[in-house]
C-alpha cells in the first residue's frame, strides 16, 4: 500500500517548510525510519523521516520548494504499484511544487545545502510535543509563560532559556514597514525571503490585522530641547547627546508616570509593567531589528546616549544577543532622520503602543501673538485600543510633549 | 575400625594438652555438622565451605602460636577463627547473617573476621591472602616485632600468582611468615596432579630458597610439631617455611557441591575417612592410657552443647540493622 | 611562595608525609637505588634507608598485597605503580582486598593505603601504556580516587590521601611530571572530595580533572577570545567521593556543561558526573551535557592518529559551543 509524504510539521510553530536536500532519489529504496529529506523549517534544518516502506516512486516537491504543512511532497509505495491517484490528488494543487525564487542557480543551492554538515538535531518530532531545555520549563513554571507559544531557537527547536526570557517580555521585534529605505538603481530585483524577512511580514500582518489601532498626533517645539542638547554636548567629557536620546528618557519618563500606557495585550489578561524597557527601532541591512533600552526610565541621559549607540552599532553588526532585541515595554521609532516629517508605526505586539519620531525641521509658528521660526517636531503615537483609550493616550503624549519643551521637568 | 600403628608412645605429662586438642577438634567436628544442617534447612546461605576431615590441620598448628601471633585464612575458614578464640556463638551467628556475628553480618562464611584474637580473615579469592599475610609479616618486621604470621591455604592456591610473587618476596625480605598449604587434593573437582607439573607442593619451596616440610595433616601432633619449628625459624631468624600439610575433606568442595561423583569415588572417600584425624586421635590417647571412654563422652557432649548454645544464639541474633548497610564502607 | 614541578610537588608529599608519621613508607619498582621510574622518589632513599623506601621485583599483585597487609595491621604504606597500566596486575589486591576489608570485617579493620603512579596517555607509548583508569576505580564502593591537575593539589591532596584511613588510588599525569606551578613553602593539606574552580565564568562549566585542566584552560582562552563566552573551569581533584555540590552550584550558575576526560568514553567519569547533574541540577540545564573524551579505541602508536584520540582543545571548544548553541 501506497504511503503519501507530506510535509510535517517539524517545529511547534512551523506552518510551512522548504526542501533542502532529497536523500533519496526516485527509485530508491526507503525503510520506515529512514531519514528522506532535509527540510528548513521556520527555525532550523530538521529531518524528514518515512512513514512506511517500499520504493520512493515519487517525489512532487523538489528541492528548493517551499510547501505548507501537511501537503503532500512524495510517495513511497512498492516497485510496480499503480500511484497514480496519489499524485493525481497532489498535482492539483500546484503551488507547492513551484520552487520558491531564490540567489543563485537551483543546483548552486542544492550544492551548498549538501555541503552543509548533517545536522546534528534529533528526528522529527510530533507537533504535539514541545521540546524545551529543564531549565526553559522551570523559567516557563515560575514567570507564567506557556511554552506552546514560544518558539525554540535550540538545536531541533528546542525552547532554551533565551528564548522563555525573550517570550516573557515580547517578542521577537517587528517594526514600521517604512523604516526600510526604498530601493535605487533597477527597476526591481527578485529576492527571496529570507527567514527574518518572512517573521517580520508575518508578525506585521498580525499586528494590523488583529490589533485596534489609533492614532495621535502632536507637533512639539524642540527649541528648548535643542539649547539642552548643544548645552549638554558642549561639555567635554561624555558621549554626543542625540535628540533620539533625549527623546528616549523622555518617553521613559513619562511612561512611568502613565503605566496604563506601558503595557502588554495577553489576549486573556493585560500586563503593566513598573518597568520601562524601551525598543528603539534601528534599520540594518536587510531589514529592522529593535534592540531594547533595558530600565530606560532610571538610567540617565548620559548611559542611555552610551547605551543606544553601543546597540545600535552592535545592531549593524547583527551582534546582537537575544536579550538584547526582546523583552521592550514600548517602542519609538525615528525616521527623522530621512526628513520623514510625520508617519504612523506599526505596534509591536503585544506592546501598547510605539511613538513615531519625525524630523525636526524649523517653522514658522505663532508665539506670544508673533509669528517666529521654532524647530518643531511631529509625533505620532500607535495605541492599541484594547489597552489604551484615546483620552489615556492623550494625557500620555501630553506629558511627553511638556517634557520636550521643558526639559528640566526630566530631573524632577 | 583400622588402627595404624603408632611409632612411638605420647608423653603423659602433656594429657591435658593432648585432651585440649581433641576437644577443640570434636567441637570443630560438630560445629561443621550442625552448619552444614543449619544451611540444609536455609538458614545459612551463599557458599559454605565446611572443614570436616582437615581439623588436625588448624587444630595442631594454630595450637602452636602465642595469642599475639597473626593467623590469615582463605574461606574454609570457620575452624581457624574458633580455634583462633571466636567464640562458636560469634561465627555461628556470622554464618546466619546476623548481627552478633563477628563480622556483623556482613561477612558471612567466607569471611570471618577477629582482629581481637589476630584472626585477620577469612579470603575469598583464591591466593590473594597470601600478599596480605607477607603484608602482616612485612609489618611486624618493620616494627621489629616478635610475632609470626601464620597463613594457610588451599594447594589449588600454588598455581597462582600471588602464591608465588608472596613467597618470592617473603624469602628475599626474610619475613616472619609461615605458609602453611592444606593439601587435601581437590581444588574443587580438580585433582592436584591434575593441575599441577609439580604436585608435591612442599618442594616449590626450593624456588625461593625457604625452608619447607611436609607433614601428615592428619595428625595432629606431627601437624603441631612441623608448625612449632617453622614459627620459632620465624620468631628467631625472621625466616619464613612452607609447611605441606596433606589432608583429605570429606564434604564437598562447598554445601553446594557434591561430596563424590566425577572427581572422585566414594570407595575413595569411604578409606580416608578411615584415617579420621579425630577418631585415631581419641584411639591413640585411649591407646595409651590417656583418655577413657567417659571422657571422651563428655568431651563430644560438651562439644555437642557448645554448637546448639551457638546455633540458639544464632538463631536469636537480629538481623543488622538496613542502616547498617552503608556503615564500614570508610573509615573517617 | 615556591615554583616546584609536580614531580617534586609530590616528592616533598612524600618527604614530609614519612617525616611527620614513622609507618609510612614507599614501596615499589625502582622507587629507591633507581631514584624512581620518573623520580617522583628521588632522594628519598638515602633519607630514609632501606627499611622506608623498598624496592620491589617486578611483582604488582604480590607487593600491592603486601601493601594491604601492612596497612591491615596499622601501617601506612605509599604503594608506587611505575604506571597504572601494570597495576592492572595487581587489582585484585586493590579491589578485593583493600576496598572490602573494612565492609567484610564490619569494620574491624581499615586499610590505609595510598596507590599511586602516573596515569593516562604519554607520547606515542601505544595500546598498552596509554590508559586513564580513573573509572575502573571510582566505581569501587570502599576506594578514593583522587586525580590532581597541578602541583600544588597534587601535594595537598597526596598528604591527605597518605593520612586518610581509607585505601586511595591516587592517579598521576605521566605529561605532569615536569608542569610548574606555586606550592606554599608551610604545611598545607588539601581534602579529598572537594572540587575547585580553577577559572570563573558564567556561560558554560567544564568539568575537567588531571591532565585536561590544560585542555579546557586553553580552550577557554579561545573561547573568550573568539566567541566571548566566559567558561568556567570546575577541576574535581577527586574523583571519589565526588564534590557534587560542587557541581551543582556551577551548573546552576552556568546552565550548561561540557565534561572532559582522558578516558574512554564508555562508562566513563563523565557518565558519572551526567548522571548526578541529571540528578542534582536537571532544572537548571538549558542543554543538554556533552563530554568530550578519549577516542574509543585503543591507543594507537602513530603521531596523528594519536592526537586524534586524546581531547584536544578543538574538542572543547566545539562541545562549548554545542551547549551554548553557538553555530
Amino acid at each position: 500500500m501506497a504511503t503519501k509524504v507530506f510535509m510535517e510539521a517539524l517545529s511547534p510553530t512551523m506552518e510551512e517548510g522548504k526542501v533542502l536536500t532529497w536523500h533519496k532519489a526516485e527509485g530508491d529504496t526507503v525503510a520506515e525510519g529512514d531519514v528522506i529529506a532535509e527540510v528548513e523549517t521556520d527555525k532550523a534544518v530538521m529531518e524528514l523521516q518515512a512513514r512506511g516502506s517500499g520504493v520512493l516512486r515519487k517525489i512532487l516537491a523538489p528541492e528548493g520548494a517551499t510547501v505548507d504543512v501537511g501537503s503532500l511532497v512524495a510517495v513511497i509505495a512498492e516497485a510496480d504499484e499503480e500511484i497514480g491517484e496519489e499524485i493525481g490528488g497532489r498535482v492539483d494543487d500546484g503551488r507547492a511544487a513551484e520552487p520558491q525564487p531564490q540567489r543563485g542557480s537551483a543546483a548552486e543551492r542544492q550544492r551548498e545545502d549538501r555541503e552543509k554538515p548533517a545536522p546534528t538535531a534529533t528526528p522529527a518530532t510530533p507537533a504535539a510535543r514541545v521540546k524545551s531545555s529543564p531549565l526553559a520549563r522551570r523559567l516557563a513554571a515560575e514567570r507564567g509563560v506557556d511554552l506552546a507559544g514560544v518558539r525554540g531557537s535550540g538545536p531541533g527547536g528546542r525552547i532554551v532559556k533565551r528564548d522563555v526570557e525573550a517570550a516573557e517580555v515580547a517578542v521577537p521585534a517587528p517594526a514600521p514597514a517604512a523604516a526600510v529605505a526604498a530601493p535605487a538603481g533597477a527597476d526591481y530585483d527578485d529576492v527571496g525571503l529570507s527567514q527574518i524577512r518572512k517573521t517580520i511580514a508575518k508578525r506585521l500582518g498580525q499586528s494590523l490585522g488583529p490589533v485596534p489601532h489609533f492614532f495621535l498626533t502632536t507637533e512639539v517645539d524642540m527649541e528648548r530641547a535643542a539649547d539642552t542638547r548643544a548645552a549638554l554636548n558642549a561639555l567635554e567629557q561624555g558621549p554626543r547627546i542625540s535628540y533620539n536620546d533625549i527623546i528616549t528618557k523622555v518617553v521613559a519618563i513619562a511612561l512611568r508616570q502613565h503605566p496604563a500606557c506601558n503595557a502588554w495585550w495577553m489576549d486573556d489578561r493585560i500586563r503593566y509593567f513598573n518597568r520601562v524597557h524601551l525598543g528603539m527601532a534601528v534599520a540594518v541591512p536587510d531589514g529592522l531589528i529593535t534592540p531594547v533600552i533595558r530600565d530606560a526610565h532610571i538610567k540617565s541621559l548620559r548611559d542611555i546616549a552610551e547605551e543606544s549607540k553601543a546597540l545600535a552599532a552592535r545592531a549593524r553588526e547583527r551582534k546582537l544577543m537575544p536579550e538584547e532585541y526582546t523583552g521592550s515595554t514600548f517602542s519609538v521609532s525615528n525616521l527623522g532622520m530621512f526628513d520623514i516629517d510625520q508617519f504612523t508605526a506599526v505596534i509591536n505586539p503585544p506592546e501598547a503602543g510605539i511613538i513615531a519620531v519625525g524630523s525636526i525641521t524649523e517653522k514658522p509658528v505663532v508665539v506670544d501673538g508673533a509669528m517666529v521660526v521654532r524647530k518643531r517636531m511631529r509625533l505620532t503615537m500607535s495605541c492599541d485600543h484594547r489597552v489604551i483609550d484615546g483620552a489615556t493616550g492623550a494625557r500620555f503624549l501630553q506629558t511627553v510633549t511638556q517634557m520636550l519643551e521643558n526639559p528640566l521637568a526630566m530631573v524632577w | 575400625m583400622a588402627q595404624p600403628a603408632f611409632v612411638e608412645s605420647l608423653d603423659p605429662q602433656r594429657a591435658e594438652f593432648y585432651v585440649a586438642l581433641l576437644k577443640r577438634m570434636l567441637l570443630l567436628r560438630r560445629f561443621e555438622e550442625r552448619a552444614g544442617e543449619a544451611y540444609a534447612q536455609g538458614k545459612i546461605g551463599g557458599f559454605c565451605h565446611l572443614y570436616i576431615g582437615q581439623e588436625a590441620v588448624a587444630t595442631g598448628s594454630i595450637a602452636a602460636l602465642e595469642p599475639d601471633d597473626y593467623v590469615f585464612a582463605a574461606y574454609r575458614e570457620h575452624a581457624h577463627a574458633l580455634l583462633r578464640g571466636t567464640s562458636p556463638r560469634s561465627v555461628m551467628a556470622e554464618l546466619h547473617g546476623r548481627r552478633d556475628g563477628c563480622s556483623k553480618g556482613k561477612g558471612g562464611s567466607m569471611h570471618l573476621f577477629d582482629v581481637e584474637n589476630r584472626f585477620m580473615g577469612g579470603h575469598g579469592i583464591v591466593g590473594s591472602h597470601l600478599p596480605l599475610a607477607a603484608g602482616a609479616g612485612f609489618a611486624v618486621k618493620y616494627r621489629d616485632g616478635s610475632q609470626v604470621v601464620l597463613c594457610f591455604f588451599g594447594e589449588a592456591a600454588v598455581n597462582i600468582g600471588a602464591f608465588h610473587e608472596t613467597l618470592n618476596m617473603a624469602a628475599l625480605w626474610e619475613l616472619p611468615v609461615i605458609f602453611l598449604c592444606e593439601n587435601n587434593r581437590y581444588g574443587m573437582g580438580t585433582a592436584l596432579e591434575r593441575a599441577a607439573a609439580v604436585y608435591d607442593v612442599y618442594r616449590r619451596a626450593c624456588s625461593y630458597d625457604m625452608a619447607e616440610e611436609t607433614v601428615d595433616g592428619m595428625d595432629v601432633l606431627a601437624v603441631h610439631d612441623a608448625t612449632g619449628r617453622a614459627v620459632q625459624r620465624a620468631r628467631d631468624d625472621k625466616l619464613p617455611t612452607l609447611i605441606e600439610a596433606r589432608t583429605y575433606r570429606y564434604m564437598g568442595h562447598s554445601m553446594a557441591d557434591p561430596i563424590h561423583g566425577h572427581y572422585r569415588t566414594k570407595e575413595e572417600l569411604e578409606e580416608q575417612k578411615l584415617l579420621d584425624p579425630i577418631e585415631c586421635f581419641a584411639a591413640r590417647l585411649t591407646n595409651d592410657g590417656l583418655l577413657h571412654d567417659t571422657m571422651h563422652a563428655i568431651l563430644k557432649q560438651s562439644a555437642e552443647d557448645e554448637v546448639q548454645d551457638a546455633l540458639t544464639f544464632a538463631d536469636e541474633s537480629p538481623d543488622p540493622d538496613l542502616g547498617d548497610l552503608y556503615t564500614d564502607v570508610y573509615r573517617d | 611562595m615556591a615554583i616546584l614541578t609536580y614531580r617534586d610537588a609530590l616528592n616533598h608529599a612524600l618527604r614530609e608525609e614519612m617525616e611527620r608519621d614513622p609507618d609510612v613508607f614507599l614501596m615499589g619498582e625502582e622507587v629507591g637505588v633507581y631514584q624512581g621510574a620518573y623520580k617522583v622518589s628521588r632522594g628519598l632513599l638515602e633519607t630514609f634507608g632501606e627499611k622506608r623506601v623498598i624496592d620491589t621485583p617486578i611483582a604488582e599483585l604480590g607487593f600491592a598485597g603486601i601493601g594491604v597487609g601492612a596497612a591491615m595491621v596499622g601501617l601506612r604504606p605509599v604503594i608506587e605503580f611505575m604506571t597504572w597500566n601494570f597495576a592492572l596486575l595487581a587489582i585484585d589486591e586493590v579491589v578485593n582486598s583493600a576496598a572490602k576489608l573494612l565492609y567484610m570485617s564490619g569494620g574491624q579493620i581499615p586499610v590505609p593505603i595510598v596507590f599511586r603512579g602516573p596515569g593516562g596517555a604519554a607520547l606515542q607509548l601505544a595500546a598498552q601504556h596509554s590508559q586513564a583508569f580513573e573509572s575502573w576505580y571510582a566505581h569501587i564502593p570502599g576506594l578514593k580516587v583522587a586525580a590532581p591537575a597541578t602541583p600544588y593539589d597534587a601535594k595537598g591532596l597526596l598528604k591527605t590521601a597518605i593520612r586518610d584511613n581509607n585505601p586511595v588510588v591516587f592517579l598521576e599525569g605521566e605529561m605532569l611530571y615536569n608542569l610548574k606551578g606555586e606550592v606554599p613553602e608551610e604545611e598545607y593539606t588539601i581534602p579529598l572530595g572537594q572540587a575547585d574552580i580553577k577559572r570563573v565564568g558564567s556561560d558554560v562549566t567544564v568539568i575537567v580533572h588531571s591532565k585536561t585542566l590544560t585542555v579546557a584552560q586553553k580552550a577557554a582562552e579561545r573561547l573568550a577570545d573568539e566567541e566571548g563566552l566566559a567558561i568556567e573551569i570546575l577541576d574535581l581533584r577527586t574523583l571519589r567521593p565526588l564534590d557534587t555540590s560542587a557541581i551543582a552550584e556551577s551548573i546552576a550558575k552556568t546552565n550548561r556543561c561540557v565534561i572532559v576526560e582522558e578516558g574512554w568514553p564508555f562508562c566513563g567519569i563523565g557518565a558519572q558526573v551526567v548522571d548526578e547533574i541529571q540528578r542534582n541540577a536537571f532544572d537548571h540545564l538549558d542543554a543538554p551535557v556533552l563530554r568530550v573524551t578519549g577516542a574509543d579505541v585503543p591507543m594507537p602508536y602513530n603521531k596523528h592518529l594519536e592526537r586524534a584520540a586524546k581531547p584536544s582543545p578543538d574538542n572543547v571548544i566545539e562541545a562549548v559551543k554545542q551547549v551554548a548553541y553557538r553555530d
